[in-house]
């Protein structure tokens, strides 16, 4: 297995995910200001998904390109977390995945400022500026719905309820990551723990909701095992266009 | 009580402009909120180094219909514009 690839993926697939999970909401979020905040943020992430698709195509060097991974791939050939699949539900957790994933890219982005691979500490250099204004947008927004009326409090606890059992995924360290350690393209996932709960426990804490009490944690998305259901139909809808028409440009 | 946020008026400075101007407004809940949407809303092409926000029942107007009495008793002063004195060059931009 070329690990630096399939390291490469997850970045990708990551933000290729949440990217496109964010743009649904395009046209629909509940007030305007909150649309065009979200657009960007797709657009922020579909522009780290390019650089990161494109070093992975590079150093797999088999002739496909960026576009070819992001539309032309399977679901088993998905490597994102399976906590930014499941579908949006709804604005509370939307906003709320969207945190514990910036909540987790500020600390990791920074650590692989220090990687040995240029490219990789470009790529993160980029998207740290991004991710530090996203995390500062969510954990706002967070904060605000969570110590805001007793009808939001609830609807965020509800967010954080369904999402914590899938946010031990990315902390989940394997053969990949240990590779990455060794060669020092990125440390181990499981190193961005402490930073990770510390910012949680915080934001959390200001928005009067209460951390799961649960250990348990989904698996499968990272490592390709097993998907959940969603990310078919939503890759049905993102591919379509690729899938109908292959290589089509404009 | 209303369930809309608050109405703001956001003021953004360009990259080689003097001074805020008015360029729209936004609602949020409150004046942090408002920076971010601003941010998102009105600088998404490049526009600003800097943001100002303030709510837009705290800015005094006047009135239109008091234009007569405010603004007519300029008109016939043209000896108010510096228009009749020749200005050296090297002073520069005035």
């Amino acid at each position: 297995m070329n690990h630096l690839f399939e390291f490469l993926l997850r970045q990708g697939d990551n933000v290729l995910v949440l990217g496109h999970r964010t743009s649904e909401w395009c046209g629909v979020a509940p007030a305007l200001e909150e649309d065009i905040a979200l657009a960007n943020t797709a657009l922020d992430l579909i522009g780290q998904t390019q650089l990161w698709l494109g070093y992975a195509a590079e150093v797999e060097g088999a002739g496909r390109s960026a576009n070819d991974l992001a539309y032309q791939r399977d679901v088993y050939d998905f490597r994102n977390l399976l906590m930014l699949e499941v579908p949006n539900d709804d604005f509370g957790r939307t906003l709320m995945r969207q945190f514990l994933f910036d909540a987790f890219q500020v600390p990791w982005l920074t650590a692989l400022l220090q990687s040995d691979d240029q490219q990789v500490a470009d790529i993160a250099a980029k998207s740290l500026k991004e991710a530090l204004y996203h995390l500062d947008r969510s954990s706002e927004t967070v904060i605000m719905l969570g110590d805001g009326t007793e009808h939001s409090n609830a609807r965020m606890q509800a967010a954080l309820n369904y999402l914590f059992p899938y946010a031990g995924e990315m902390f989940a360290d394997d053969a990949t990551d240990i590779a990455m350690d060794d060669s020092g393209v990125a440390p181990l996932p499981s190193a961005m723990r402490a930073a990770w709960t510390q910012t949680v426990e915080k934001v959390l804490g200001e928005a009067c909701l209460t951390l799961p009490d649960t250990a348990f944690a989904h698996s499968g998305g990272r490592t390709g095992f097993r998907h959940t259901e969603h990310l078919g139909h939503m890759l049905a809808t993102m591919q379509t266009l690729q899938r109908s028409y292959p290589g089509a440009t404009w | 009580m209303s369930k809309e946020w608050p109405l703001w008026e956001v003021f953004i400075r360009g990259q080689h402009g003097m001074s805020h101007r008015h360029v729209g407004s936004l609602h949020a809940v409150d004046a942090e909120h408002a920076i971010k949407n601003a941010r998102d809303v009105y600088t998404r092409r490049n526009e600003g180094v800097s943001i100002w926000v303030v709510m837009a029942k705290d800015i005094a107007a006047s009135s239109p219909s008091d234009k007569g009495p405010l603004y007519e008793p300029a008109r016939d002063k043209v000896y108010r514009h510096p228009t009749f004195y020749d200005i050296p060059e090297d002073v520069g931009k005035m």
